[in-house]
């Protein structure tokens, strides 16, 4: 079978972190009361008009410098009509043959050798609202308050030739567009969104073969998932000489049954007639104001883990993974800044901290917290295994390390003359293991070192106790 | 009835109370509009507590803002909080909105009193107000006529004497029409102008709102008690306006008239013709200097102006579906029924078939032969526009080619109806303003008006004309054979 490759283009929406809505005053907060957040401009009663909000320009404008596009100066926008209950007008304010920007690219991993792939176009519209059918009656609601919400909706070339690239691709714009506070990207509150469309084709040929779009994929993952599963269905077709069974139609990807199902062939494909929008003039984009914009995008990710590897002398594998969350990224600079210590920061967020994301929204314990826990290792006072139980004490608690030692009974014993008396006593204990020492058998002294440690409960400071059973037992 | 200025001074030198007024023309509608027909809805209540707190104002010696006390009409497309608005339309039979128009608000805020709403075409699509989905109006001048349209209510109170100022929408001469028809004073302001906002849109590149009145200050009144920006409509533009009071005082003598020959070519009535040249004649009188010359728009601007609105309607009539307000269908079984049945059993006709003509016009395949070759011309007419007020300060044609028509006459033709438009399209096509002034009489008594077309926010300019000529002629614009 290796003589066909798949041919992937992404369509992604993504909702832009604007406090009010892309046409009127109203809120864009998640999670409102039902028709809280709207009012006759954005429920389309009639004789009401749009006016646009500037910010949401400012920020398709943003993304597209982000990755790498063209940005266009006459910024228009356009009617894209079809019935359906949750658009409230019949009409989608959108944009059809002028996006704010288009030809721009995104750079893949080192994984895919920094493969670029193209970004055809990215355009403003605005989103609909929610239905919302009754299980047990047959009724169905409507809540607006999504109806007005401003999107971006970005546009990729048939570029990704794998699930895997696809997924690259997702967690690459994600982060950019969160670094670039853009969007907050929450697929599971909607705010990001992605279709795909693919097909098959013969390696070496560069025809565009029927593709099939699928929607309805709630997460990077299921992206990954559904792509692999429309992505065998196809070949087994191919394999079976039964290509012409593809149809161009949109499959829907149900997540618990892991396939993708017929929802719409070509034959009930809407003809939107886009027209441009008459209530709204085009907005000229000024060239002081394109580059204002510009400037104005903080440090994108891979800029930042080049700078982490470079300054901080980090592997460029642990880099990548506090790159990856805007916050593990900002949280790490912080720690380090109070720490001065790359390295030792380094190993603790991507161990301890990472592991606490799996249990906690958000990391658990402040940079103050954990600088003073790194300060309380460094200096002896407690052991780097009671630092990790320190560390867990304060995910639940907001109290400073040095309360918590005290607390948990866990300060290192590192006074030599406290600690002689034990190493000495624990020698008295195992002449065995002493005479096996001195007979060249070198696992006796971990033996030794152990039993030191215990008796203490693991608070005596390891460095110390080696070094006096070292002098102990050259006597 | 009177005249703004009348009741003004009235009013201040406490002649009459403004509730004297305002219940003066309730009761003139009350007696008088059972023949003809112009309102749909009635506010007499919130009307009288207006006037109460006008009169209050008064009293107390506050100074009085423009249209203070001085009786309104809205067409029934112009949103009024807590007012019904229905377009004439049975999809919108019940609709209160929650909202005012952006004109409504400067006409409350300047202190007019709103007496209620008038009847129109539906959704402004006509030029005769037959396709009313309520009952016709008819024309104050001959009963058995049409008052024009679409804002045929408007133009018919204002010539019936109920109300000195009322406003109506114009998208392709829906003022300008039912103005000549009526023999009123009939204003389609630049484009920009006027807020649009809370308009029900027919087609929103178009569409402008516009006064009329009995008199070219009564129009003057009524244009500025609703120009100005509004930030709720994105295509209102900000423009310092002279005051055209003393700009008409000014006269005509030495400005520049272009007379466009095609606008007085074949298909035109000879009485029309006849009556706007000898008033042109008048113009020359008046000491302005007129000219012939050649504007080749009249029959492709009529098509472009009918697949560019009938396309902007076709979506912005998308809105009534059934779900949210309006009418809804008794029975459904699917989303797709639901708003179906509801529009079928929604709309009129002539609705209908323009929805039909503008998505059709903006179908993937269509497109360019259509809306695009439309929009072409829509430039072209601008372009030749601009050159023609290079050269003259107005350019002047009849209204419209036909004298008032009977009811019914044209009602199953919508080819000859869309023609009677010939003369005002092009104006909105172009974003230009022009007014429609009472010209004269046929010898049937029918009113007829000659059309003033002027550059962007020019509106002076053609004030001028409009009162120039008004003073010279001093036509009796009362139609009650009983006197006023």
């Amino acid at each position: 079978m290796g003589a066909y490759e798949t041919v992937i283009g992404l369509e992604i929406h993504v909702e832009l972190g604007t406090k009010s809505k892309i046409f009127c005053g109203c809120s864009t907060k998640f999670g409102s009361k039902a028709n809280e957040n709207t009012c006759p401009v954005c429920i389309g009663l009639p004789g009401v008009m749009p006016v646009l909000n500037e910010k949401v320009v400012e920020l398709a404008v943003k993304a597209g410098q982000a990755i790498n596009c063209k940005i266009n100066k006459i910024n228009k926008t356009d009617r894209k009509n079809y019935f359906y209950p949750d658009l409230p007008k019949a009409y989608q304010i959108s944009q059809f043959d002028m996006p704010v920007c288009s030809d721009g690219y995104l750079e893949l991993g080192d994984k895919f050798q920094g493969k670029k792939v193209g970004i055809t176009r990215i355009h403003i519209e605005e989103d609909a609202g929610k239905l919302i059918h009754l299980e047990d009656e047959d009724v169905t609601l409507i809540d607006y308050n999504r109806a007005g919400v401003p999107l971006v909706e970005i546009v990729t070339e048939p570029d990704i030739r794998s699930a895997e690239e696809a997924y690259n691709f997702l967690k690459k714009l994600r982060n950019i567009l969160v670094y670039s506070e853009i969007s907050d990207c929450k697929m599971e509150e909607g705010s990001l969104r992605c279709d795909a469309n693919i097909s098959i084709r013969k390696v070496g040929s560069d025809v565009l073969n029927t593709k099939v779009e699928i929607k309805n994929m709630n997460s990077f993952k299921e992206v990954h998932k559904a792509l692999l599963k429309e992505e065998k269905r196809q070949l087994e077709l191919y394999r079976y000489g039964e290509e012409h069974k593809i149809v161009q139609e949109t499959r829907r990807w149900d997540a618990g049954k892991g396939r993708t199902i017929t929802m719409r062939t070509k034959e009930d494909a809407h003809d939107y007639r886009y027209f441009p929008e008459p209530d709204l003039p085009p907005m000229i984009l000024e060239k002081k104001y394109i580059d204002d914009i510009k400037s104005s995008i903080p440090e994108l990710p891979m800029k930042k883990m080049e700078r982490f590897v470079r300054d901080y002398g980090l592997l460029q594998k642990d880099a990548e993974v506090i790159i990856d969350e805007k916050s593990t990224a900002d949280y790490f600079e912080d720690l380090v800044l109070k720490t001065k210590d790359p390295k030792e920061s380094s190993n603790w967020l991507i161990t301890e901290v990472l592991r606490s994301l799996k249990e906690y929204d958000e990391i658990p314990v402040t940079s103050k917290q954990l600088s003073e826990l790194i300060k309380e290792i460094k200096s002896g006072s407690i052991s780097r295994n009671a630092g990790k139980k320190v560390f867990d004490k304060m995910c639940t608690s907001d109290k400073m390390p040095e309360k918590v030692i005290i607390e948990l009974g866990l300060k290192q014993i590192s006074s030599e003359g406290e600690l002689e008396k034990i190493v000495g006593e624990i020698l008295d204990n195992n002449i065995e293991a002493v005479e096996d020492f001195k007979s060249g058998k070198g696992k006796a002294f971990g033996f030794l070192m152990g039993q030191s440690m215990k008796a203490t409960k693991g608070k005596a400071n390891p460095g110390v106790v080696k070094k006096l059973l070292e002098e102990k037992l050259k006597k | 009835m009177y005249s703004v200025n009348e009741i003004k001074k009235g009013l201040e030198e406490k002649e009459f109370s403004t509730v004297e007024i305002v219940r003066e023309y309730l009761e003139k509608i009350k007696k008088k509009d059972d023949k003809i027909k112009s309102f749909i809805t009635l506010r007499e209540e919130e009307a009288l507590k207006e006037a109460e707190e006008t009169d209050k104002k008064i009293a107390s010696g506050k100074k009085l803002k423009i249209l203070e006390g001085i009786p309104i009409g809205l067409k029934d497309n112009i949103a009024t909080k807590g007012l019904k608005t229905t377009c004439s339309s049975k999809i919108l039979e019940d609709f209160i909105p929650p909202y005012d128009a952006g004109a409504a608000i400067k006409i409350k805020e300047k202190g007019g009193i709103i007496l209620g709403k008038l009847n129109m075409d539906e959704f402004a699509m006509g030029s005769s107000t037959e396709n009313s989905a309520f009952f016709d109006t008819k024309n104050p001048w001959d009963l058995e006529r049409v008052p024009g349209g679409s804002s045929g209510g408007s133009a018919a109170a204002v010539s019936a004497g109920f109300a000195p100022i009322t406003y109506g929408s114009d998208t392709g001469g829906s003022v300008r029409i039912p103005a000549s028809f009526c023999g009123v004073v009939g204003l389609k302001p630049t484009y920009g102008l006027v807020s649009r906002y809370g308009l029900i849109a027919l087609a929103s590149s178009l569409d402008q709102i516009g006064p009329f009145g009995k008199s070219v200050e009564d129009c003057i009144y009524g244009l500025k008690g609703v120009q100005g920006f509004d930030e709720k409509d994105s295509t209102s533009k900000d423009v310092k306006m002279p005051d055209y009071f003393k700009e008409i005082k000014k006269g005509i003598k030495g400005l520049k008239v272009g007379v466009p020959e095609e606008f007085f070519a074949h298909g035109i009535d000879k009485e029309v013709k006849e009556k706007v040249e000898y008033n042109i004649k008048i113009l020359e009188k008046l000491g302005a200097h007129v000219e012939k010359f050649s504007l080749p728009i009249t029959a492709t601007g009529l098509s472009a102006y009918y697949i560019v609105s009938s396309a902007e309607a076709s979506s912005n009539l998308g809105r009534y579906d059934g779900v949210r307000y309006g009418v809804r269908t008794d029975e459904y079984k699917s989303f797709k029924e639901l708003i179906v049945k509801s529009r079928t059993e929604g709309f009129g006709e002539e609705v209908k078939r323009r929805i039909m003509l503008g998505t059709y016009a903006l179908s993937s395949g269509y497109y360019d032969a259509y809306y695009k070759r439309a929009m072409i011309f829509r430039k072209k007419v601008e372009k030749l526009f601009d050159e023609a007020f290079e050269k003259y300060d107005v350019v002047v044609s009849p209204t419209l080619p036909v004298l008032p028509f009977k009811l019914g006459e044209k009602r199953s033709n919508p080819m000859e109806m869309y023609l009677s438009d010939t003369f005002t399209v092009n104006i909105n096509l172009a974003g230009i303003p022009a007014v429609s002034v009472p010209a004269g009489f046929s010898k049937e008594g029918l009113p007829i008006g000659i059309q003033f077309i002027g550059d962007k926010f020019r509106e002076d300019i053609l004030f001028r004309f409009a009162y120039a000529l008004e003073q010279e002629i001093k036509l009796n614009l009362n139609p009650w054979k009983e006197g006023r």
